[in-house]
């Protein structure tokens, strides 16, 4: 495998990505992430440096909302599905800022 | 002798733009409203919902752009900023990183050193997050979206700027820029501008810029002002005292006037922008250009030449007057309806700016309307009012902005011009005052101001003093 | 008619049906919903069956039908509903535990329009989570089996719905397609299954994998329904900025059996190394059947072709990342209740919520996007994405359509994929590079291998370019059925 992925590659990802591994997890991981890098890693047989990168097919541009308020008070559905609510709000864990 | 050091300041300052609209939804952006309640799938995050962008953004942007003599970016796109945090409903904020709307402009300010131009490097479109508020009674946070999706732009200076004089010049040019062309209130203290505020220091003479940090939550000038002082006292401290600087992200406590670093294991600060695929590109025609050119209002600078031309005002009037840009509509308009400039200048003065001082209000929070102020002038110049009862009304229309012709008939206000009733009362006033009828006759002028105090009285103020002092010479 | 002919309607068929007064709306839901109860224990097509919904949606719309209210091809006809597309008041899950107990408060733009055309909704179809899959195993609520043989995948992503319309359990379905994920179960499950031009139908209200790639299409019977379907569900959405607006959309009108010219081009890298000779021998007497019939079939060299896997898993992981960044246990869905503090709860939550295949790409995607990497892996991606572009634009200066397999392979065994993912992921090379290239594609039935399983023939057309598809693949379909 020319792709070495190392604990700290795989920790810093789980930070980004907000996932955590057990410790089986992170060696299957560790493996399957290289060996789809190597497979990527394919793509640098193609020289691309005259091609311009493409996100979209179409040329589609200018799609555009006036600016007119459709929406009425919606808080209920808003909120049906959350986890916990109050006083017509989401309840997470206290946030980070540390005083 | 220890070194000089000179700071090195860059301003990130967020604006929210005044659209009715958030920038990707149909959701009212107002402000207040129980929690929740300018929300959508679309500014919640839900599964499914996508953006559209609302075209007002875009208007406002390009126009701060021209306005702040940018180069426009005629191919632009939105990328996604991602990142966890419980106010982002997506967990990315869509904003712009590779092809921002805006490039390469400049300001230019004035200080007591003389005017210099403070570089900006870019203007970009993105969304606001929503609120959150922390629950102490169970320690926990909750989480409003009324403000997810209200558009921003942030606009991004060079690292031009060397005291808190010059950035606090500078934001106060961005804030008459932008709200001359109606593109937001700018208010720094409801949070519709807000400044980051990235410092370094270096020793004088040396080329090379320090290491900088980032301070976050300044609500006033005030704020900006102090964290500045200490940011840049913490920094030279700890490099007199052989430490280094890191770059962080600080942020600022009002109460307590200091700084402390924002820092956490789970902040990678590792944003994978890329290009967001749910929104399509901007491209920029030259008519759309033209047609936004075509509607940047008359400046500052241009509106003070003009008022010295056509206005007969003190200059010191015209300073204020175009001060924001609020004041100088209200001025015209009052104009235009046919008021006289100076009387329009000297309630704006006077008055106006009297209550706003007693009240603690910007003149943006001036609510009468021209019409009313025009009113009130053509009440006291036909003499229908005198200036006591004038003073009056204004204070009324100013809190609820009343219609005065219609209060002053409704309370009864309106001077009697009836002669007769008139002549009546200053007899009864002399019959009822004999020893300063005597006074008066005996050569004391002053006497007689106190007779007239005492007609209006009986009057209930509704007198012309001229007339009441003209009738009294008259009868003693 | 007796149930067992009315299951056997195709979509078109039974609405003519129902509009003769020969069957009605509630009596072929009864049909389907007893299919089901039959035969769904086994397969597993479903994750959620809306049976009392479904059946009183049933009834209001055959008034509707007798009032003379609604009178088109697909009012009072069944359809099922691949779970990552919203519908209101419905369980939607993305067959992922993550969503466990979402239920959305709007419908998707495309369920809506078959809404409309008095479709009846009967319910949610399993899929590999996230769409993430090529056989329906990564399902958190089990797999589905193929019904035309139990011990085989039915493929996937939209595997329930493939085997939902195989199983007669709907008369169609709607799936999502993102590398394959219509075309390649539609292949091995022997049904019709059609991805349409990129911005054709609307994805507002489709649960975002890669979406840049996904677009929604329909899962038939018959070519006739499939171009019915799709007629139904394109729009051009003002909520979807990457709708399309086109004039085009009366694909049923190109139901017309006549090949005679259709320059149609076979590329020799479909035909190489890995596929299965079975495979290779059905698809290419098909070609033969359609050069038989006035076609002009000639091979050619598309080139790229293998490079289009890695382009393809670098842009989707890269976008699912992101897209699925708003699963977090805050506002819906499944959330950790034993997490101290915010970023435990995420990780938690989304560790638990999601299964290993989704976290497999969610890390790719994360790492790809990542200070320092994004220019070598993701932007070198969407340079090679240009170049397929334009390999495919040269074709299509020539051709009509391209013909070739859809998949490498018939179904494989339930269980033998998932062990091995870049051996699952290569079986997505025929059908991947169509997403990249945002052209449209049709998967078709073409026959059965020695044990029975279907092999499916893929067309592809340039962008816009649906009608040549439909063309060509009904006049393969009805020249088959009459044995030329």
């Amino acid at each position: 495998m020319a792709n070495i992925i190392d604990d700290e590659t795989i920790e810093y990802v789980g930070i980004l990505a907000k996932l955590e591994l057990s410790d089986e997890e992170r060696e299957a991981a560790k493996k399957d992430m290289g060996r789809m890098l190597d497979y990527i890693d394919k793509l640098n047989e193609l020289d691309t440096s005259a091609v311009e990168p493409m996100s979209h097919v179409f040329p589609v541009q200018n799609v555009f909302r006036e600016d007119v308020v459709t929406n009425g008070d919606e808080s209920d559905k808003t909120l049906q599905n959350a986890p916990e609510e109050k006083d017509n709000m989401f309840v997470v864990p206290r946030t980070f800022d540390k005083e | 002798m220890a070194k000089e050091y000179e700071t090195v300041i860059g301003l990130e300052v967020h604006v929210e733009l005044a659209t009715k609209t958030k920038i990707f939804c149909g959701c009212s952006t107002a402000f207040g409203g129980r929690p929740n309640s300018h929300t959508c799938p679309v500014c919640t995050g839900m599964p499914g919902s996508l953006p559209v962008l609302n075209k007002k953004v875009l208007e406002h942007a390009v126009a701060v752009g021209l306005a702040t003599n940018c180069e426009i970016t005629r191919y632009c796109k939105f990328d996604r900023k991602n990142y966890f945090y419980p106010d982002n409903p997506q967990n990315y904020q869509i904003s712009q990183l590779y092809l921002p709307i805006c490039r390469n402009g400049y300001v230019e300010i004035e200080t007591k050193e003389g005017s210099k131009k403070v570089g900006i490097h870019e203007i970009h479109m993105e969304e606001d997050a929503g609120k959150l508020i922390h629950d102490e009674w169970e320690d926990c946070t909750l989480v409003d979206y009324n403000r997810s999706g209200v558009p921003l732009i942030e606009i991004v200076s060079e690292p031009d700027m060397r005291s808190a004089e010059e950035v606090i010049a500078y934001l106060e040019k961005l804030r008459l820029i932008i709200q001359y062309l109606g593109a937001s209130d700018c208010k720094l203290q409801e949070g519709s501008m807000r400044a980051d505020v990235n410092l370094s220091v270096r020793p004088v003479g040396e080329k090379e810029f320090g290491t900088r940090t980032e301070m976050k939550n300044l609500n006033s000038f005030r704020s900006i002002a102090a964290a500045i002082e200490g940011e840049k006292n913490r920094q030279i401290d700890l490099l007199e005292s052989g430490e280094a600087v890191i770059q962080e992200t600080r942020r600022w406590d009002d109460a307590k006037e200091t700084s402390y670093a924002m820092r956490s294991k789970e902040d990678a600060q590792d944003y994978r922008y890329f290009p967001d695929p749910d929104l399509v590109p901007v491209s920029i025609s030259e008519e759309f250009l033209e047609e936004i050119k075509s509607r940047q209002p008359e400046f500052r600078t241009e509106k003070m030449k003009r008022y010295k031309e056509e206005f007969d005002i003190p200059d010191y009037d015209i300073d204020i007057i175009t001060g924001t840009k609020h004041m100088a509509d209200i001025f015209e308009e009052t104009v235009a309806l046919g008021a006289q400039p100076k009387k329009v200048s000297n309630w704006l003065m006077g008055e106006t700016l009297r209550i706003l001082k007693e009240k603690e209000l910007d003149p943006e929070d001036v609510r009468f309307s021209p019409e009313h102020l025009a009113k009130l002038i053509a009440l006291t110049e036909s003499k229908a009012i005198n200036s006591t009862v004038a003073k009056e009304v204004f204070e009324v229309m100013f809190e609820e902005d009343v219609d005065p012709e219609k209060y002053v008939e409704e309370k009864g206000l309106k001077t009697v011009s009836d002669e007769g009733a008139l002549r009546k009362t200053v007899e009864e006033v002399i019959a009822a005052n004999p020893q300063s009828v005597e006074d008066y006759r005996g050569g004391k002028e002053k006497a007689i101001g106190f007779l007239v105090g005492q007609t209006m009285k009986a009057m209930k103020g509704k007198a012309d003093p001229a007339s009441v002092n003209q009738i009294l010479k008259e009868l003693l | 008619m007796d149930r067992t002919e009315i299951l056997h309607l195709s979509a078109v068929e039974l609405g003519r049906a129902i509009r003769a007064g020969k069957t009605t709306a509630v009596e072929a839901m009864e049909a389907v919903l007893a299919q089901i109860e039959k035969t769904d224990e086994l397969y597993n097509c479903y994750v959620t069956v809306a049976r009392d919904k479904a059946l009183a949606k049933a009834k209001e719309v055959q008034l509707k039908i007798d009032t003379g209210e609604l009178t088109g091809p697909l009012a009072g006809v069944p359809v099922a509903i691949k779970d990552n597309m919203c519908t209101e008041g419905l369980l939607t899950t993305c067959s992922s535990k993550i969503l466990e107990n979402f239920v959305p408060t709007f419908s998707a733009e495309a369920v809506l329009r078959l809404e409309k055309a008095g479709a009846v909704v009967i319910g949610k179809t399993n899929m590999d989570e996230f769409a993430m899959g090529s056989t329906t195993e990564t399902s958190a609520y089990g797999v589905t089996k193929n019904p035309r043989n139990p011990e085989h995948v039915p493929g996937g992503s939209s595997g329930g719905s493939a085997a939902a319309v195989a199983a007669e359990e709907c008369y169609f379905a709607l799936g999502s397609d993102t590398g394959g994920s219509i075309r390649q179960p539609a292949s091995y499950c022997g049904v019709v299954g059609m991805k349409p031009t990129y911005g054709t139908v609307s994805r507002y209200g489709l649960i975002a994998y890669g979406s840049s790639l996904d677009q929604i299409g329909p899962l038939t019977k018959t070519v006739e329904d499939c171009a019915v379907v799709l007629e139904a569900i394109s729009s051009h959405d003002k909520k979807d900025s990457t709708s399309v607006e086109r004039k085009d959309t009366d694909f049923s009108s190109a139901l017309v059996k006549d090949v005679k010219g259709m320059r149609i081009g076979i590329p020799r890298d479909y035909f190489g190394e890995g596929l299965d000779s079975e495979v290779r021998d059905k698809v290419l007497a098909a070609a033969e059947l359609l050069r038989s019939n006035g076609a002009v079939v000639e091979e050619f060299d598309l080139s790229l072709v293998e490079y289009a896997i890695p382009t393809y898993y670098t842009i989707a992981a890269a976008e699912a990342s992101s897209n699925l960044e708003r699963f977090d246990g805050i506002k819906y869905g499944y959330r950790a209740k034993d997490a101290e503090g915010l970023h435990q709860m995420y990780k938690k939550t989304r560790s638990r919520g999601f299964g290993p295949e989704v976290k497999r790409r969610i890390m790719l995607g994360s790492f790809v996007l990542s200070s320092g990497y994004y220019d070598a892996y993701y932007l070198k991606a969407l340079r090679v994405k240009a170049m397929i572009k334009k390999a495919f634009d040269d074709a299509f200066a020539k051709y009509d359509c391209i013909l070739g397999p859809v998949a490498p392979t018939t179904a494989p065994e339930l269980g033998k994929s998932l062990a091995d993912p870049i051996k699952m992921y290569l079986g997505d090379i025929y059908t991947i590079s169509v997403n990249l290239a945002g052209l449209p594609g049709i998967s078709v039935p073409c026959g059965t291998d020695s044990k029975g399983l279907p092999i499916g023939l893929q067309l592809i057309g340039d962008c816009f370019r649906e009608k040549k598809l439909i063309q060509t693949a009904y006049t393969y379909e009805q020249c088959a059925k009459e044995g030329k």
